[in-house]
């Protein structure tokens, strides 16, 4: 539990240490650097979180490629049954994100727990995707000749994405779950108030039967790592969700450097259904023509 | 078996037209049925689900050890190794005295002769002494040089060469000179029996691995060899079905036999088996012995003496109770 | 035939995995009951002729009360949010994954197909099935159906002996996950898998009434389709008794899906992958004894091909393993059953009788229960009644063609089409015979494969109506 204990008793808690997730080992920033983490609303100390350098960034790509092979290669079957496999695995630690959200967010328990539920079924939705999306948004195409003509979607690659500042857990599997549904790999920078959520899922991924490397965590300064993500030449989209406007502008400029995909920030609001935009976003559609002829 | 061939003799004169030309050849090898690689896949994985269990387990341990070509290659080989390996290939379990023999010794050609003399000072002279040559394992020489890297070693005594193929010539589309190449050593080795590694990692596609084979066989191999050993795709299950598919084609279009050699990769008893299973269920009974498949392998062998443990004691064996050499 | 060197020892697979009852009740509103007549029937292990169990006969009453608590149960799981009726799915896919090995065994014992088969090839896809319909659950929106696609009511399942866990979960996955709820009417000779299943759907806490399992034999079955407040009917069996239900809801509103037998053209190219094209031969007309509706049974080879093919196809066929189901060895088990057994013997004497040249591989098959060696029939023509009826059995008619036309023409010559096969290294041969088959699935350079995803069902005389994939949802979904 990341909360210090408060009531007294006869027993001091453990503390945990929280760490980056990088390539699928749990390192501390290169930098030696941690920030103070804070509960919402009582500004009482939480945690000492590694505040990641550009250099964590720069690490985490190298991962992230590096998983793109095997992850773009799975089938899609396996990649929905990994996803499914990490809602079981949040669901097992429900009790732990609940109050881990409740103290980042500011939030009753009743709340928090609400968003947790909401997180862990968003993974489920997002894992019944996998299979089915190909089948939604591609298709043959009746063109006027003798061809075969087939479009399939396929993940754009390696994509940063700027977690939401305010929902920690809800908002973060909300932009996380659908970049990796389809094949793409991540690189994901943590809200910088609300990071507790986002470490301690990194946990939970790594026993959930996702390659590592698919997902890297990174906590710290958003604009300090985002910068390098955004201007880097081997990271192929950004999602902004968590940037403020301004940083938001100057990072889709940067992102034009090598044509990035730009998914912009977009309100707040991470209890509705999602649509299958923050899917569409980092895929690119494939078209195969092939003559028909005896 | 050998009669399938009999009614095929109109094939037979139509493989001695195919290697008269550079552009016969080629027309040939590229004639060849194509090999589609998710079924060819999906058949070696099949077979690897066969259960081998007691007494077929207990035969097919045996036949795997006496399978063994019992593999040195380092630059780092020094006599005492390479008669520290002799003695293990003699006398693979020391506690137990059925334990059969391997099949050969493979080395460097220049220990070979150190290889031949321990094998005969052991007792074990029916063991044979395989030397890799011609520029082992890349390949790149002359053809001179080739040449003379195996005279030296059969000089040396070996009674087996495993030579590498030219694959850039390979790749190339120059299959005449390949073919040339494979001729010219076979003669060099006289008496010695003549194993064609194609390294099938670098051809890259099975239709390369069926083309190598044929062209192998064509050319006088004693064995065709899936691989030095030395690169990172070596034998595959699938790679090693193709290829007994492929003598097995040859001696029905040919009437003549070769044998098939994976090398590297197969460490495990389990793994030794699954190969055995694709043996038996591919070529059948005509290729289950040494004389026409073999192991190239170094630490399989500790696999399978502590699978052999496990079969007559009924306890799991550990590598406490094999012999490292 | 001298003794093989290399000869496997027997390797059972352990039957203590699975405790079979000595008697089974119905599955009705979410709990085991008597047949309200008290009758029974007999379920044996077609390998050995050994009972395994005694299975309730649901006859009308039976039905009735199971399609009152289908009814009863409708209003609520088709008004739950999907994303709850998705987690219900996803709960069956998992348990089905922990139980594969019970079920396994289970299906090989009451069926008599191989381990192999039930272990490597039933139970995953049966886990898969349910996966990807319990994906669909919370997004029928995107199914095509138009915005918000409405549940049609209560199904009314029929399915057949081959594959019977599998046929269930094409039928019920996709019913549930739509919203409906189901009867479900085993085959007479394959009951128990569907009992189990029943059991799952207990461990699932499935809500009572969403899923009802009636077992009995045919008039169980019409009793089930015939009843007026099924909205849906789903049949997976004969062409005969396809068409008897065809006719029994003409009139209604009640929809209805078919799939049926087939007679599947496997079409083989002199440019072919030659020993990849054996064993799609092999698999496409022995997988499962060829008790399958898209087996490959009619085998079109071009003529130029026709020798060297047949060689390595007589060479293969002597390397199958006939004989106990349970032993992880075994590439051919058994027969279902007596009857079909008598029918697969019939239509292989037709075939000598007609002048077809009939062989089968040396093997031994074992005295008790009911075998059929491996059989190849060359010199077939259209004519025969081994090329135009559908065998269900191991039993393959060799037919030759010289043009691509012409094997067009062969295959579709038929009033089934269902499947059909073609190898050929040529990508655009492959596009263009594809477009001229009459067939509901083609497959090129493989055969008898199945997916979740991938939409199965048939033209003509094969039924109407698509399992699997996206079309397999439209089949439970009214548009709205």
């Amino acid at each position: 539990m990341s909360t210090p204990d408060t009531h007294s008793s006869a027993r001091l808690s453990v503390l945990k240490t929280y760490k980056l997730y990088v390539g699928g080992k749990f390192p501390r920033s290169e930098s030696g650097r941690v920030y103070e983490v804070t509960e919402a609303k009582s500004g009482q100390w939480l945690a000492n979180a590694p505040l990641a350098s550009r250099k964590d960034a720069r690490d985490a790509v190298v991962a992230a490629r590096k998983a793109f092979g095997g992850w773009s290669g799975a089938t899609a079957y396996n990649r929905g049954q990994i996803l499914y496999r990490i809602a079981e695995m949040l669901e097992g630690r429900r009790e732990q994100f609940a109050a881990e959200v409740a103290s980042a967010e500011g939030l009753s328990k009743a709340k928090a727990q609400a968003r947790t539920d909401a997180a862990i079924d968003r993974w489920v939705w997002y894992a019944g995707w996998s299979d089915k999306l190909a089948q939604v948004v591609g298709g043959g195409n009746p063109v006027a000749g003798p061809f075969f003509n087939l479009s399939t979607p396929e993940p754009t690659g390696v994509v940063a994405v700027l977690a939401p500042r305010s929902s920690s857990l809800l908002g973060l599997v909300s932009v996380l779950a659908p970049v990796i549904v389809t094949g793409n790999t991540a690189v994901v920078v943590a809200s910088k108030a609300a990071p507790l959520p986002a470490l301690s899922l990194a946990e939970v991924l790594a026993t959930s039967d996702l390659p590592g490397g698919v997902v890297n965590m990174l906590s710290g300064d958003t604009a300090e790592l985002a910068r390098p993500l955004a201007a880097h030449q081997d990271v192929n989209a950004i999602d902004l969700a968590g940037a403020d406007a301004e940083l938001a502008a100057e990072l889709e400029g940067a992102a034009a450097e090598n044509l990035k995909r730009v998914l912009r920030p977009d309100g707040d609001d991470w209890a509705a259904e999602p649509g299958l935009e923050r899917m569409t976003a980092f895929l690119e559609t494939k078209t195969v023509w092939h003559p028909i002829g005896a | 078996m050998p009669t399938d061939a009999a009614p095929r003799d109109a094939g037979r004169g139509s493989l001695s037209d195919v290697v008269t030309s550079d552009a016969a050849l080629r027309r040939f090898l590229q004639g060849l049925p194509g090999v589609d690689a998710v079924g060819l896949e999906a058949r070696a994985a099949a077979l690897g689900t066969r259960s081998i269990k007691t007494t077929a387990k207990a035969y097919a341990l045996d036949l795997a050890i006496s399978m063994i070509d019992l593999t040195t290659l380092e630059g780092a080989d020094t006599p005492g190794k390479v008669r520290s390996l002799c003695a293990k290939g003699a006398r693979p379990d020391p506690g137990d005295r059925s334990t059969p023999r391997v099949a050969a010794i493979c080395v460097y050609g220049d220990m070979a002769a150190v290889a031949k003399e321990a094998l005969a000072e052991l007792g074990a002279g029916e063991i044979n002494v395989a030397s890799v040559a011609t520029a082992f394992p890349s390949g790149r020489a002359a053809m001179p040089v080739k040449l003379a890297d195996t005279r030296d070693a059969v000089a040396a005594g070996a009674d087996e060469i495993d030579m590498v193929i030219d694959r850039g010539a390979f790749l190339a589309g120059r299959y005449m000179q390949v073919f040339e190449e494979i001729q010219e050593v076979k003669a060099a080795c006289g008496a010695a029996h003549l194993k064609v590694i194609f390294e099938n990692g670098e051809l890259a596609t099975y239709d390369n691995i069926r083309r190598a084979s044929w062209l192998a066989m064509l050319a006088g191999a004693d064995f065709i060899k899936t691989s030095t050993g030395k690169v990172a795709v070596n034998a595959t299950p699938p790679n090693t079905l193709l290829m007994l598919e492929a003598v097995r084609d040859f001696r029905a279009a040919t009437g003549r036999q070769v044998g098939v050699k994976p090398a590297g990769g197969i460490r495990t008893a389990k793994d030794a088996i699954k190969y055995l299973v694709m043996v038996n269920e591919t070529v059948g009974d005509d290729w289950l012995s040494p004389d026409w498949f073999r192991f190239g392998a170094s630490s399989l062998l500790n696999d399978l003496l502590m699978q052999r443990q496990k079969l007559s004691t009924g306890r799991y064996s550990g590598p406490d109770y094999v012999t490292v050499d | 035939m001298n003794a093989k060197l290399f000869a496997y020892a027997p390797a059972p697979e352990s039957r203590s995995v699975v405790e079979i009852a000595s008697s089974y009740g119905l599955f009705i509103d979410g709990e085991f009951r008597e047949a309200a007549a008290g009758k029974v029937f007999k379920t044996l292990a077609p390998a050995s002729e050994e009972v395994l169990s005694e299975v309730a006969y649901g006859d009308e009453a039976d039905v009735d009360a199971a399609v009152r608590a289908a009814r009863a149960a409708f209003g609520a799981w088709s008004a739950m949010p999907g994303a709850e009726r998705a987690k219900y799915l996803f709960r069956i896919a998992r348990i089905v994954q922990e139980r594969a090995r019970e079920l396994a065994v289970l299906e090989t014992l009451d069926n008599g197909k191989p381990i192999r088969e039930t272990r490597d090839a039933d139970l995953p896809l049966v886990a898969a099935h349910f996966f990807y319909y319990a994906g669909w659950a919370d997004k029928l929106a995107y199914a095509g159906c138009g915005p918000n696609p409405r549940a049609l009511g209560v199904a009314a399942q029929v399915i057949p002996w081959n594959f019977p866990l599998l046929m269930l979960a094409w039928k019920v996955a996709p019913a549930l996950a739509a919203g409906n709820t189901v009867v479900l009417k085993p085959a007479e000779t394959t009951p128990l898998s569907a009992l189990f299943f029943a059991d799952i759907c207990r461990q699932a806490g499935l809500p009572k009434g969403v899923v009802n399992i009636v077992t009995g034999d045919g008039a169980t079955g019409a009793s089930l389709v015939g009843h007026p407040d099924v909205n849906k009917v789903a049949f997976t069996g004969s062409t005969a008794v396809g068409k008897q239900i065809a006719r029994t809801v003409a009139g209604t509103e009640k929809r209805l899906t078919l799939e049926l037998g087939g007679k599947g053209a496997n079409i083989v190219f002199e440019d072919a992958p030659l020993d990849q094209a054996v064993e799609g031969i092999v698999g496409g007309i022995f997988f499962n004894q060829g008790q399958v509706c898209c087996a490959g049974s009619r085998l079109l080879v071009q003529e130029s091909v026709q020798e060297e093919l047949l060689d390595a196809l007589k060479r293969r066929l002597g390397t199958l393993r006939v004989g106990d189901p349970l032993d992880k060895n075994t590439d051919v088990g058994a027969i279902n059953s007596a009857e079909q057994l008598a029918r697969i013997t019939e239509l292989a004497e037709a075939g000598e009788a007609e002048g077809a040249q009939r062989w089968s591989p040396p093997c031994e098959l074992p005295g008790e229960g009911y075998w059929f060696a491996p059989t190849v029939f060359t010199g077939v023509s259209q004519a025969h009644r081994i090329a135009r009826e559908e065998i269900f059995g191991p039993v393959l008619s060799v037919l030759t063609f010289r043009t691509p036309d012409e094997a067009v023409a062969k295959a579709n010559n038929t009033p089934y089409g269902l499947s059909a096969g073609i190898w050929t290294e040529k990508g655009s041969r492959i596009l263009k015979l594809a477009n001229q088959l009459r067939a509901g699935v083609v497959w090129a350079n493989t055969f008898n494969k199945f997916d979740p995803t991938s939409p199965f069902g048939g033209y003509k005389e094969s039924g109407y109506g698509r399992e699997g994939g996206r079309h397999g949802l439209e089949a439970y979904l009214e548009h709205a």
